[in-house]
């Protein structure tokens, strides 16, 4: 990858660059107060040195217009930096609009890459350069974190909650990608590489040998899982229709609502009760243990292939009856 | 130097010899003992941890897990952390220095509650025994920080008897922060008001805020770990219906705090010994006294900091990076203070004074790359990276232990009666500047490339940054050995050192070194403020 002695990353993003900016602009003004205080230091140490201990300093005990000016000229710079480091941070969690998507799930000590196509490798993610990426990932167990330095991401594989990172390559080539969350023996074994191609080579090496699409697993699963015995596609059944509900705005008991996106997707197949759409019986089984996460993530691909019909109001718009016993352990 | 008093009269009474026999030190209730045996037991700590560490730093050397096994690595870098957070970090300052001369400044005869402040000592004796324990017994792997699910449901080491360890000790550090406060409250000498106080004991007061307000949150934090490791309990494991970042809030809500615990103390004695070596008045005394308060409260605001990646919402995020930058201002105007107070001073170049400079070298850098975490845009880079561990090593390291060498080398002539090599201690003080600097700065490069923190194997391109961290270590180890030979040397053959051999102010310096059981002949009267070295005739013996 570089060869000689590496004392920088690799800028293989479009958000890499910006956080380089931004760490440049920080260490200028660091080094600079650094540099200033440690000469200043130095030169009253050596200008006022005296060894016989018997004379005493000038009787000073401070000056307000110092104290003021020493206090708000580091926090207007620090406000300065903090502007501009949180409108580099909302870029690095803000996706744009159409991503490629991918899913990944870690456990002690390997990732797995899911890709939609149907395709699934192990500590190795093939992306292509030039197209924005989301990567949408859970733990099966303990804390891990994904952390590509050379896109400068990173994000916390939190069991029981989708995390998501997003990044669009620049450079093709390999590049490292760590587990950041001690998570026990061989932590630093929880290693792999982000390989970079050309779209063409992407596509290509898409192609070769592919599994079962997610969608299509997905819909298998919820033939199989039964799930379409009550989510029936006209919305008559006992469990709300699920065509075009992804991203969308459901109406859950208790009078709230929330966005059908992949977090609410997974809570809702695994504890159905914690957020209830309103207007329907607390019925669900949980499929916790029925079902695994990568399963899970090929449901909910399934479900977002699902478009609404023309015409068809959302299952989730139903009207919430009054009087709907609530079973459910509202999470506040 | 010496020639005073204390050689015609050999047989004066100190705290030290008017009672002998193993005995008198463990009942003890005098302040000024208990301090003395808390550095013992903190010295073992620093000595253990640095054990720990340099089997951290050998292994690093080599890109491959050549040396320990991977699960020894990841006990090591535990039981280096967890001895020197709970047993170096956070009593050394307080429960060493401000036991011996807490009650010395205010001229009290103790602390108020001699007999508690004794407890405090066996409670974190036994926190510590039990702690030690666990490691002996087969160690702990799951970080100092404890993070679940790993430390509830997958580690399989001595997790409950750490945490025992752990929140044992705390109950000494509430004790000593309550005793510490009530005595500041209490026990001032006619005259010495709020104002004419040294900055230590500022520095004091905050800090037993921070211990008696935080510390019960960690004490919760682990009894909750306890009942979920062993009794099964849902409250941070998902699977059990928990949730693992509340695990984090509650644990960072102390452990953010108590950062503070380990640095306000050390800021405390750094602005003891610039004024006394530049024979001046601290610069701007209300503007660092009120930062250590300003410091203490607000860093109660800022713990969400540790989790900018943890999954918290990105507004969340962006409230706690402004706290945390603006928590940034009070120890940059300390800094800009200390740095004032040497302008036209008359500045004696003795060995407390290089750990001062060393201070201000290190703490410096420590503080400033804070900012680049405070920046949440480049923390998601950073995060759990080698910048990290540079950062708080510069911190607590670099600017804690740096502070309570200062404070050691300050009072040891205070607290034994004895002069060290003043030329010795330099060295010491270099040695440690150095070798401090050759060890963590290549950590920031390495962070910045992506190296994660914990790891036990890493890539072969850094290993050039390793070695040199491994052999600034080194040099760190000898500088921190040092000190035991030439304390050890003054001990026996050192010269007298007289009642002030500093020439300093504060009351702690009027009476005899080693000082009398009840510390003062009589009750002292205070009628100036502190460090008004302007007034006075300095003679140094």
């Amino acid at each position: 990858m570089v060869s000689g002695i590496p004392f920088f990353p690799a800028q293989a993003s479009t958000m890499a660059s910006q956080v380089d900016n931004l760490y440049f602009l920080i260490l200028g003004v660091t080094a600079f107060f650094a540099v200033l205080v440690s000469v200043i230091v130095a030169i009253f140490a050596i200008k006022y040195r005296d060894d016989s201990g018997q004379k005493v300093g000038a009787n000073i005990h401070g000056s307000i217009p110092l104290e003021l000016g020493w206090s708000l000229i580091p926090f207007i710079i620090a406000m300065g930096i903090f502007a501009y480091s949180t409108s580099v941070f909302f870029q690095l969690v803000r996706p744009p609009a159409e991503t490629l998507e991918i899913y990944s799930t870690g456990k002690r000590w390997m990732w797995r890459f899911q890709h939609i196509d149907g395709k699934a490798e192990i500590n190795e993610l093939h992306v292509p350069k030039g197209r924005p990426v989301r990567v949408t990932f859970t733990s099966e167990d303990v804390l891990h974190d994904l952390f590509i330095p050379a896109f400068r991401v990173k994000a916390d594989a939190i069991p029981g909650r989708y995390s998501s990172l997003w990044f669009e390559a620049t450079q093709t080539g390999e590049y490292h990608l760590f587990c950041a969350e001690y998570c026990g023996t061989k932590h630093s074994g929880m290693i792999g590489k982000v390989i970079v191609m050309e779209p063409n080579d992407y596509q290509a090496w898409l192609s070769g040998d592919t599994g079962m699409p997610m969608a299509q697993r997905g819909q298998q699963l919820f033939e199989q899982l039964s799930c379409v015995t009550c989510h029936l596609p006209d919305g008559k059944g006992r469990g709300p229709a699920l065509a075009g509900v992804y991203n969308s705005k459901v109406d859950i008991v208790g009078g709230r609502d929330v966005v059908a996106d992949d977090s609410y997707l997974r809570e809702s197949i695994l504890t159905p009760q914690m957020k209830m759409v309103a207007g329907y019986q607390p019925l669900m089984p949980t499929f916790q243990g029925l079902v695994n996460e990568e399963g899970v993530m090929s449901l909910i691909e399934y479900i977002k292939s699902l478009k609404a019909a023309p015409g068809a109001a959302p299952a989730a718009q139903a009207e919430a009856p009054a009087a709907v016993t609530t079973t459910a352990a509202e999470r506040r | 130097m010496g020639t005073d008093m204390t050689t015609k009269a050999p047989a004066r009474r100190t705290y030290l010899n008017h009672q002998y026999g193993i005995l008198s030190w463990l009942l003890t209730k005098d302040h000024k003992r208990i301090g003395l045996m808390y550095l013992a037991v903190v010295s073992l700590a620093f000595f253990l941890g640095g054990i720990f560490a340099a089997g951290i730093r050998l292994e690093l050397t080599t890109p491959a897990g050549d040396m320990w096994s991977s699960d020894t690595y990841n006990k090591l870098f535990t039981m280096h952390g967890v001895a020197m957070v709970f047993f170096v970090l956070i009593p050394a300052v307080p429960a060493v220095i401000g036991n011996f001369v807490l009650p010395l400044m205010l001229g009290a005869k103790d602390v108020a509650f001699p007999k508690v402040n004794l407890i405090s000592w066996y409670v974190f004796v036994i926190g510590f025994i039990i702690t030690v324990s666990a490691m002996v017994f087969g160690g702990v792997d799951t970080g100092w920080t404890f993070y679940v699910p790993y430390t509830t449901a997958a580690s399989d080491t001595n997790v409950m008897l750490t945490g025992i360890g752990v929140f044992v000790t705390g109950f000494s550090s509430i004790l000593t922060g309550v005793n510490f406060m009530v005595t500041i409250h209490r026990m001032r000498a006619p005259g010495l008001t709020w104002f004419r106080l040294p900055l230590l004991v500022w520095a004091l007061y905050a800090t037993s805020l921070v211990q008696i307000l935080g510390t019960p949150v960690v004490a919760i934090t682990v009894l909750m770990l306890a009942l979920e490791r062993g009794l099964g309990f849902g409250i941070f494991d998902p699977r059990l219906g928990g949730d693992p970042v509340l695990f984090q809030h509650l644990f960072w809500f102390y452990s953010h705090p108590a950062v503070y615990i380990m640095i306000l103390p050390p800021m405390g004695v750094i602005s003891e010994v610039i004024a006394c070596f530049s024979r001046k008045s601290v610069f701007g005394y209300s503007f660092v006294a009120f930062s250590s308060l300003a410091i203490a409260v607000f860093g109660f605001l800022i713990w969400a900091h540790h989790m900018f990646v943890a999954g918290i919402s990105p507004y969340s995020a962006m409230v706690f990076s402004f706290l945390t930058f603006a928590v940034a201002i009070p120890s940059a105007v300390k800094t800009f203070n200390w740095t004032a107070t040497l302008y036209q001073g008359a500045i004696w170049w003795k060995a407390p004074m290089f750990f001062v400079f060393g201070f201000i070298g290190l703490f410096l850098i420590g503080g400033l790359t804070g900012l680049f975490l405070a920046s949440v845009g480049l923390d998601v880079h950073l995060h759990d990276t080698y910048f990290v561990v540079a950062h708080f090593h510069y911190i607590m390291v670099g600017g804690a232990i740096m502070g309570y060498f200062a404070g050691l080398h300050f009072y040891w002539p205070k607290m034994t009666g004895k002069m060290y090599n003043d030329a010795a201690a330099k060295v010491s003080a270099v040695l440690v500047f150095i070798g401090f600097n050759l060890t963590f700065f290549p950590q920031f490069i390495l962070g910045y490339m992506g190296m994660p923190r914990r790891y036990h194997v890493y890539p072969e391109e850094w290993q050039v940054f390793n070695v040199l961290s491994t052999g600034g270590a080194a040099v760190l180890g000898l500088g921190y050995a040092l000190p035991v030979i030439y304390f050890a040397w003054s001990l026996m053959k050192g010269e007298d050192a007289g009642e002030n051999p500093w020439g300093a102010t504060g009351l702690e310096w009027q009476t005899q070194s080693p000082p009398l059981p009840e510390n003062f002949a009589g009750t002292p009267v205070v009628n100036e403020e502190a460090y008004d070295y302007s007034k006075r005739e300095i003679k140094v013996a």
